[in-house]
Order: structure tokens, then sequence, then C-alpha cells
């Protein structure tokens, strides 16, 4: 299983951590060197956020609600599950097979806290959507100068 | 049972090389598919994450079977992207079948984002004992 960071996520910088900007500075010209755009493991994801909460989508078509799991702990979400093919007819002869079943097993992290009692996911058309509400803390607030 | 199951590679989305121009902008898939044939009839599945009944084109013109899938970009207000491992667009996959398929019985189903499109052959003529009088 293989968890990825989130890059991108606005961060309280340490002005003296010149390492740390070095490393991000590596690792971006790692990921365009391999032109690589995600962690390599099923289900790919796409991870946004609004004020409120983060969205993570996967295309996971042919999936079935009931042999998915969904779990948020700490800061990670997990998603895993299998994909089933059933077979067809005894005689069929296949022109093509390009379709895979399997198990998976995908984790992402994302920036904490999490209001994990809260989070809601929906299966439709094959996209899984998951919404994961910040917990109140880490909601932005809006300071009232008085 | 899942024990024995492997593990699902992942794979990129298959982008249409050298694609005729395309009057809707955005990239554009080559769906998965599986198809096999039986004495009756030639099936083909695909994987179509994101296409409703509404936005799926099936179109059997001559002997070309092609499939043409749009997507809505599902979008809240105010989201941002953090991360993205994969693309969203059209799926366009063609097809030349070598068998005179029965238009009128050809049955589509799409469930969970995958087409299940049936087409039955036709039916051979029946051998006729012409009867010499």
């Amino acid at each position: 299983m293989i968890l990825k960071r989130l890059q991108n996520l606005p961060r309280w910088a340490d002005p003296f951590d010149e390492t740390g900007h070095l490393r991000q500075l590596m690792s971006d010209l790692g990921r365009r060197l391999y032109d690589e755009p995600h962690a390599g493991v099923f289900p790919f994801l796409n991870v946004s956020a609004t004020k409120d909460h983060y969205i993570v989508r996967a295309e996971l078509p042919g999936v079935k609600a009931e042999d998915l799991d969904i779990t948020v702990t700490g800061d990670n979400l997990t998603l895993s599950g299998q994909r089933r093919i059933l077979p067809e007819e005894e005689n069929a002869r296949y022109h093509r097979r390009e379709r895979d079943s399997g198990r998976f097993s995908r984790a992402v992290s994302l920036q904490g806290p999490l209001d994990a009692d809260k989070v809601t996911a929906t299966l439709k058309d094959g996209i899984l959507k998951v919404t994961i509400p910040k917990a109140d803390e880490a909601k932005p607030k809006k300071i009232v100068i008085g | 049972m899942s024990d024995i199951l492997s593990e699902i590679k992942a794979r990129e989305k298959k982008e249409v090389a050298g694609k005729a121009e395309q009057t809707k902008p955005g990239p554009v898939f080559t769906p998965s598919v599986d198809i096999f044939e039986t004495e009756t009839a030639l099936t083909v599945l695909a994987d179509l994450p994101g296409v409703t009944q509404a936005n799926l084109d099936i179109d059997l013109h001559e002997d070309v079977l092609s499939i043409v899938g749009h997507i809505e970009e599902d979008r809240e207000p105010g989201e941002n992207v953090l991360l993205k491992e994969y693309e969203t667009g059209q799926y366009i996959r063609k097809f030349t079948l070598s068998e005179v398929i029965d238009q009128e019985k050809i049955r589509a189903e799409l469930v969970d984002g995958v087409l299940r499109l049936t087409l039955p052959k036709v039916e051979k003529a029946k051998p006729r004992k012409i009867q010499v009088t």
C-alpha cells in the first residue's frame, strides 16, 4: 500500500527550513523527469478541497458498493475492495480482454484534522465520490475586528 | 474467495492518438473492452466510468460499430484541485464487424459505468429441402 502525501497543500513554512524547500524542488523535478503524475496504484485518485471539506474521486467501473471499503483513520483515507468480472458462457471465444478484475487497496493522506464521523460516499455510474468534512478547528475562521 | 484474486494493476487511461478533430474540446480516451463471441451473438463490454445513458451514443453503420460516451464534469463551487491522477474526457472506440448483425435485436445495458452490448448474429438460412417433382 502506498501513501501519497499531498504536495501542494499550503503549509506554515519555516523560513529557515532550506532543506524542506530543496526536497520539494527535487521531488517536483523527479516527477517531471519521470513524467509520473500518480502514485502508480489502482485506483487513481483526484483530490480537491473546498473550505469545508475534501473531495476524493476515483473511477471504479463495475465495482459494487458492497465490494468497497472506505475508512478514515487520522489523516488517512483508505479505499479497498475488489472488482469482479463474472465468467461468461463456457463456449464464449474471446477476441479482446482488456478489463481487469481483482483486489485493490489505495490510501491517500489528507491534511487533517478530519471529521471522520461525517464522511459521505456515493458510487454512481462507476465514479466514487467521497466527501470528507474538515474538523471544525481546521476550517478557516473569519476574525472580526471589534 | 478474495484470497485468490490478484491485485489490479494501475494503468493510465489510453488517450486517442492521431484523432480526427473533435467538436468538443478536451481529451479523448479509448475505453477498455472485452469482446467475446458465441454461436449466436457478439458481446462487447466497455468500461465507461462517468457516462450516463443520456450521454452514450452507440451506432452501427454499415459494419462499423462506434461507441461514444461524453462526460459531464462534476465540480462543486469553490473546489480547488490538490491532486490529479486521472483526466476525464470523452470515450470513443470503433470496431469493424466481420459478422452480419441483426440490427433489430441489438441490446445495450449501462450499469455502474460498464456497457454491455449484445449484437445477435443474423440467423443463417435454414437448409431447405427442395423436392423434385
